[in-house]
């Protein structure tokens, strides 16, 4: 009788391990992956080489106008000869360098944000939340210390979409978190009343309503000759609709801190201002960073809609120059390009927000 | 504010039956004073108003602003542009954001009645027409029964394609497009033998095709869809201004005087040119500008056969036919009364 003679030496059978494991593990598992997977790759393999050959292989990218497209795939040409008007609008180009410092000097501040050892981030990002906005301001119209104005209606492009989507974010944050506040705190009906009633009001119309009724109605309700900036009105439009939007989300936040939590800062003295900025509030937000960071991405694509009130950001002035007469006809460049700036801001914004998850990953797993 | 308006229109028909010299009104003023004009114009149609590669407006519509700035202020660039929505267009104008709306805009009765607008002329008349492929040899509209036919959804140009053809005792059928992007996929596709639009954007859509030299723009026109700057009621200064800008470049092209050879005509001794350039005669002060006025918009936007060719006719890739827009004495009903 054969006597059973444990191998521990033998390797794992070659259909378990290394590639050939990994594909039978992941790819054809049963016969429904299996199905599945040769599906995708008939899919892959039929789709890309056209893609790729027309983007980037038959594609032509050098030249002055569109007589340089000949090659049949996309001209990159268009993009590149309108470059500068996709990331400046109107703004002139002998003061474009304004603009570029401006994005510039912020990407420079918060750098050291990332960083563990870095002492000052408190100052920091109250530096580049309350102050620097201000800065970028002044530089972007000009006017001081001998800088041409620029009339906010020459900000288009690239600039304008960060612009809007900037300070909707900055100012839409803090007004939602005391709306949030707000409309939690029972003991004071008044209030509470009027964040709901705001929180309603803003929920319940669709963005593009409040452009235009900025851009369309307000006008005439104001004494004829006194004109409020356009870009103002847009950017009021879209501060307010936020907040209420954020409201929501950093209410579902406050909901989801245990009672205990309230009750202890109580137990320990705390006043409701200390209370909530240091024990509820900074669990709550933690919370709802995926929230947050959703309404943030959704504000930054909904910037695309200021064109309604004739505010040309990075799409607006793609759809204007479509309409050049020398170049009529690439529309599908102008929007892929569109669609590639959108996806790195984007898919940055949603890198940054989990990388931020996992870092205030403090207290206990949920 | 009516009452304000009347009176306003009131001091100044006093003062020209008093003085024979126009009195300046709330727009003309308060334009004079900032030293700009603002000019609503589209936010991209090609031909008409659109940005070049640079970020600079281009376009007839944008040069029907630049001829005001040229005759008020003797230098056409001083124009600021406010990109307007089809919708919002007419509030901006009304509500005083901007000063003059060449925006690609149809003078209808409706408009230029009810909503406290005035139409100072037309610059450029559209009409709605056919693109048609070539290979199918039909030289006019008439021989279209039983054609299908491209269109976009939702337009009034839907609606003039069913009269026109219900009244010319024909068939088609149409075949609807969401954007006029869509429609001439549909066309290049084969889907249909026709594609109607306005004529100006069946120009800038036959761009788009593949082969553009294969497709024709039949010569009929079905609508009348004049184009034209609007201004505000209760100026009337300022409605000649923008009006008689217009007057000058057609008188201009008429004349045979363009923005290469004014310095010399200037010179001539034909009375009509003279009055025209300022050097006898009619004086610019009936207009509040100077006497130069017409001879600054012919040599900085040039006369209006100049402007047309440059922003779409053969001189622009666009290539439109003068066709309706050619002068009155060439086959065309562009017509200017004299300056004298």
């Amino acid at each position: 009788m054969a006597e059973f003679v444990p191998h521990p030496e033998l390797p794992p059978p070659a259909s378990s391990v290394g590639v050939i494991g990994w594909l039978r593990r992941n790819l054809f598992a049963g016969w429904l992956n299996s199905l599945l997977t040769v599906a995708a790759l008939y899919l892959v393999v039929t789709a890309l080489p056209p893609l790729l050959n027309w983007a980037f292989f038959s594609a032509d990218f050098v030249g002055e106008s569109r007589d340089a497209c000949d090659s049949g795939g996309a001209c990159w040409v268009f993009v590149n000869a309108r470059f500068s008007t996709f990331m400046y609008g109107f703004y002139p180009a002998a003061q474009a360098w304004r603009v570029d410092l401006i994005f510039g000097t912020l990407l420079l501040l918060m750098s050291p944000l990332f960083f563990k050892g870095f002492r000052y981030k408190l100052q920091l990002g109250g530096f580049i939340l309350f102050v620097y906005p201000w800065i970028a301001f002044g530089l972007m119209h000009g006017g001081l210390l001998g800088l041409p104005v620029v009339e906010t209606a020459k900000w288009g492009g690239l600039s304008l979409t960060l612009l809007l989507a900037a300070v909707g974010c900055i100012a839409a944050l803090p007004l939602g978190v005391l709306l949030a506040l707000g409309r939690r705190s029972t003991n004071m009906p008044v209030v509470q009343t009027m964040c709901v009633v705001f929180i309603e009001f803003w929920r319940g119309v669709p963005l593009i309503t409040v452009l235009f009724m900025s851009s369309v109605m307000l006008p005439l309700f104001l004494p004829e000759g006194v004109s409020f900036d356009k870009l103002l009105r847009a950017l009021i439009g879209i501060t307010l609709f936020q907040s209420a939007y954020m409201a929501e989300v950093v209410r579902g936040g406050l909901q989801a801190i245990p009672k205990g939590q309230y009750e202890a800062a109580d137990a320990l003295g705390l006043g409701y201002w200390r209370k909530m900025g240091l024990i509820v509030l900074p669990q709550a937000l933690k919370i709802v960073i995926p929230g947050i960071v959703n309404t943030f991405i959704a504000l930054f694509k909904d910037t695309t809609l200021v064109i309604i009130v004739g505010l040309l950001e990075i799409l607006g002035m793609v759809q204007n120059a479509l309409n050049d007469p020398n170049w009529l006809g690439f529309s599908t460049e102008g929007y892929v390009f569109t669609a590639f700036v959108f996806w790195i801001f984007c898919f940055s914004m949603s890198r940054y927000s989990q990388w931020l998850e996992r870092k205030l990953h403090t207290g206990h797993k949920r | 504010m009516k009452l304000k308006r009347i009176s306003l229109l009131a001091v100044a028909v006093a003062g020209v039956v008093a003085t024979g010299t126009a009195t300046a009104g709330a727009t003309f003023d308060a334009v004079k004073k900032k030293g700009f004009v603002q000019c609503g114009v589209s936010t991209g149609l090609p031909g008409f108003s659109v940005s070049d590669d640079k970020g600079n407006w281009k376009g007839i519509d944008v040069d029907a602003c630049r001829a005001v700035a040229a005759a008020l202020f003797g230098d056409a660039s001083k124009v600021k542009y406010t990109p307007l929505n089809a919708k919002e267009r007419f509030t901006a104008l009304q509500s005083g954001e901007i000063d003059m709306l060449p925006r690609n805009t149809t003078w209808t009765y409706t408009r230029d009645t009810s909503l406290g607008l005035n139409f100072a002329g037309v610059n450029y008349y559209d009409g709605q027409g056919f693109l048609i492929s070539k290979k199918l040899g039909v030289k006019s509209a008439k021989e279209l029964s039983g054609a299908a036919i491209c269109i976009q959804a939702g337009t009034t140009t839907e609606l003039n394609l069913a009269d026109y053809f219900r009244a010319n005792k024909m068939e088609y059928t149409a075949i609807t497009y969401d954007s006029s992007d869509e429609t001439i996929k549909g066309f290049e596709a084969g889907r249909c033998d026709v594609l109607t639009s306005d004529q100006s954007q069946l120009y800038a859509l036959r761009i788009k095709l593949q082969k553009p030299d294969d497709a024709v723009v039949l010569p009929e026109v079905i609508s009348k869809e004049p184009l034209g700057p609007v201004v505000r009621q209760g100026d009337d200064e300022w409605f000649n201004l923008v009006r008689w800008s217009l007057f000058a470049q057609i008188n201009a092209e008429e004349l045979g005087v363009t923005s290469a050879n004014v310095d010399e005509k200037a010179k001539s001794t034909d009375p009509n040119v003279q009055r025209l350039l300022g050097g006898e005669g009619v004086k610019g002060e009936f207009l509040g500008v100077g006497d130069k006025w017409a001879y600054n918009i012919i040599k900085q936007v040039g006369n209006y056969g100049e402007m047309f060719e440059r922003n779409v006719g053969q001189g622009s890739p666009l290539k439109i036919e003068r066709g309706l827009n050619a002068l009155w004495n060439k086959g065309g009903i562009q017509y200017a009364p004299p300056i004298r």
